[in-house]
């Protein structure tokens, strides 16, 4: 249908450098926010760069850091779009991946010591494959609309998550809604001393280059491609199972939403807490937008909001401008490459329609 | 029991207002072919328009000012996704996220940085008389707040518009089949961008309750999952108004069980209790019978094929 060849992803992944722009514009415009809320503009800019980008410490401990989950959810969430796949519940599919993983940690952590962590950020990953497969079983077997499906499995993961760290899994003394510390030897060792960067950045960026080699030369990510592109006609050319494409990709999706929480729990909490995540699941949504649903440019996307959002944290400390204006950034960001890319779309039709 | 009954089924009733003011709006633009995800942006946006309004001290501009917040929300997401024929749930996602963080930072810009809570005029229980005097069922459905009697009036009407009024079946016709609908003379992006701008309508009303009837203040990210909430109690009031009324009713009554269970010191976990009527949507959605089945257009781009 579209004359730009056989790679062209399907309609929401926006012409990156227009993006970027459209970013630079958006960065005016937190500006005004700012400038509108009676903040002075400039200490809170510095403020937003020095926790972002200050010193080396401030990159890694907090940017990177940072960056880890959004990364593996923001892939999570691109490869479900690039499916067709309107997958939102990444934030509870992280949840799952995160009370399995610290599960794990707190019963086998003392007799398997370092390779708990292992088969803990496994098992993280096949829960969240598992909380993404009863939505695909349910789309594939009954019709039931994704969307509709793993907004409602974001809250039963959500009450299931508060009643574990109450009930079960709660810590020895019972005060706290959280599980208790998992065993140091279960911690993810950090990727550089001195910082608070774990190795699970190093596992983050590995998984967003494993995709991108993946979707691009393997057939399971043609076939992907495909499906997400036009449904009917892979199913009519034949060669390519679309509910099994679908669900699989749906699987993908929800197992590194899931590594996201288990990296989360054995890399930076340590335990278990009900708002272990806040939101990534959603901010996921606006990093792999940002990256045109590409699994390699999540890297540079989700280690962009990961800034944002650590400078954001640092700008509320010493500026006072309140952290939530983050989340308005990251939805002008989604809106101005959506909004884009109707507005594209809007005009090659109208120029179809007048060249018939 | 009965001591815990009466006010556990008011609690219900209370809970239920705000979410059933919300999943009606929803039901309505869903029935139009458009599932608006960004209904929790449409609530917060609510709450902080009521506070605004409501600093006159009248209770009615507080309302009134919810409703016309809620609009504007709506306003932005009908111009993306009806207008542009943007993605449905991207946009509805963004509404959202931006929409959570504009109304806390609007507020401390408003109300001073400090966060110290602003209270408003509350609008209080006003008994009907005889009606709320029926046993155990009559405090609960008829000693509540002005606000759900509104409600109780818009449950009547929607289901009166929807399927007794030609602009209701026009409606109906776009969220089945647009190009149909188109056919037959129907102007299918002003019927959803009505329906959008409507369901943005009851969105702040409910988000309004919420502050005028219920909390008295607002606070950062008060609407607490309401409108992900309000998109479940749609589905599983089958998309028909009455049956989203009493959907919203159940799923208020989970939330009410918390209280029940404070008051009584029962030391079940009621987490569980709360995810209860999520998994019961699933269930439902799952065993979808015609008549539970959601509109067929429901979340799509493509319209103006015709």
């Amino acid at each position: 249908m579209s004359p730009r060849g056989p790679a062209r992803l399907p309609a929401f992944a926006g012409p990156v450098p227009l993006a970027i722009l459209l970013t630079a514009g958006i960065v005016g415009v937190v500006a005004v926010v700012i400038a509108a809320s009676g903040f002075d503009v400039a200490p809170a800019f510095a403020a937003l760069v020095r926790g972002a980008v200050g010193s080396p410490y401030a990159i890694m401990s907090a940017t990177l850091v940072r960056a880890t989950p959004l990364i593996l959810a923001g892939l999570a969430v691109a490869i479900a779009f690039q499916g067709g796949i309107l997958n939102i519940g990444a934030e509870g599919q992280i949840l799952a991946g995160a009370a399995l993983g610290t599960t794990v940690t707190l019963l086998w952590g003392r007799t398997l010591g370092g390779g708990a962590v292992i088969l803990a950020l496994l098992v993280a990953a096949a829960g969240g494959a598992a909380w993404a497969a009863i939505p695909a079983w349910l789309r594939r077997r009954f019709g039931v609309l994704e969307v509709i499906s793993t907004i409602m499995m974001n809250f039963i993961a959500l009450y299931g998550v508060g009643y574990l760290v109450r009930g079960p899994l709660q810590e020895p003394t019972r005060i706290y809604p959280q599980s208790p510390t998992i065993p140091a030897a279960t911690q993810l060792p950090m990727l550089v001393p001195g910082t608070r960067l774990h190795v699970g950045f190093g596992i983050a960026v590995l998984a967003a280059l494993i995709a991108w080699v993946a979707i691009r030369s393997h057939a399971a990510g043609f076939r992907l491609r495909v499906v997400g592109a036009s449904p009917s006609a892979a199913a009519s050319a034949g060669q390519v199972d679309v509910p099994a494409a679908i669900t699989r990709a749906f699987l993908v999706s929800g197992a590194l939403a899931g590594l996201a929480g288990g990296i989360e729990v054995t890399g930076v909490t340590y335990a278990l807490y009900e708002n272990i995540s806040p939101g990534y699941g959603y901010t996921a949504i606006a990093v792999a937008l940002l990256a045109g649903l590409h699994p390699g440019l999540v890297i540079i996307s989700g280690i962009c909001i990961g800034a944002l959002e650590a400078g954001a944290a640092a700008m509320q400390r010493e500026a006072g401008v309140p952290l939530v204006v983050v989340n308005v950034v990251e939805a002008l960001i989604i809106l101005a490459i959506v909004g884009a890319r109707a507005a594209i779309a809007r005009r090659e039709r109208t120029t179809v329609e007048a060249g018939t | 029991m009965t001591d815990y009954l009466t006010p556990f089924l008011e609690a219900t009733v209370r809970t239920a207002t705000p979410l059933a003011l919300a999943s009606l709006g929803e039901s309505i633009s869903e029935r139009a072919g458009v599932i608006n995800v960004g209904l929790e942006g449409v609530i917060i946006s609510g709450c902080l328009g009521a506070v605004v309004g409501a600093r006159s001290g009248s209770v009615l501009a507080g309302m009134a000012a919810g409703a016309v917040a809620g609009m504007a929300a709506a306003l932005i997401f009908a111009v993306f996704v009806v207008w542009l024929r943007a993605d449905q749930i991207i946009t509805g996602t963004a509404l959202t996220i931006g929409a959570l963080g504009l109304t806390a930072t609007l507020y401390r810009a408003l109300f001073g940085t400090s966060g110290v809570a602003l209270s408003t005029p509350t609008m209080g229980p006003l008994a009907i008389p005889v009606l709320s005097t029926i046993p155990v069922l009559g405090p609960a459905l008829f000693r509540q707040p002005p606000v759900t009697y509104f409600l109780y009036l818009m449950v009547g009407v929607v289901w009166w518009f929807l399927y007794r009024t030609h602009a209701g079946l026009a409606l109906r016709a776009v969220g089945e089949n647009p190009e149909a609908a188109q056919a037959a003379g129907i102007d299918a992006v002003r019927t959803q961008g009505a329906a959008v701008l409507a369901a943005g309508a009851l969105g702040g009303l409910a988000g309004a309750s919420l502050v005028l009837a219920q909390v008295g203040t607002f606070t950062e990210r008060m609407s607490a999952g309401r409108g992900f909430i309000a998109i479940a109690i749609v589905a599983l009031g089958r998309w028909r108004p009455l049956g989203v009324a009493l959907a919203a009713l159940l799923f208020g009554a989970a939330s009410a069980l918390q209280f029940l269970f404070q008051s009584t010191g029962t030391q079940l976990p009621y987490q569980l209790f709360l995810a209860l009527p999520y998994v019961l949507t699933l269930i439902v959605l799952a065993g979808g019978t015609a008549h539970a089945r959601a509109p067929a257009a429901l979340g799509r781009r493509d319209l103006e094929s015709s």
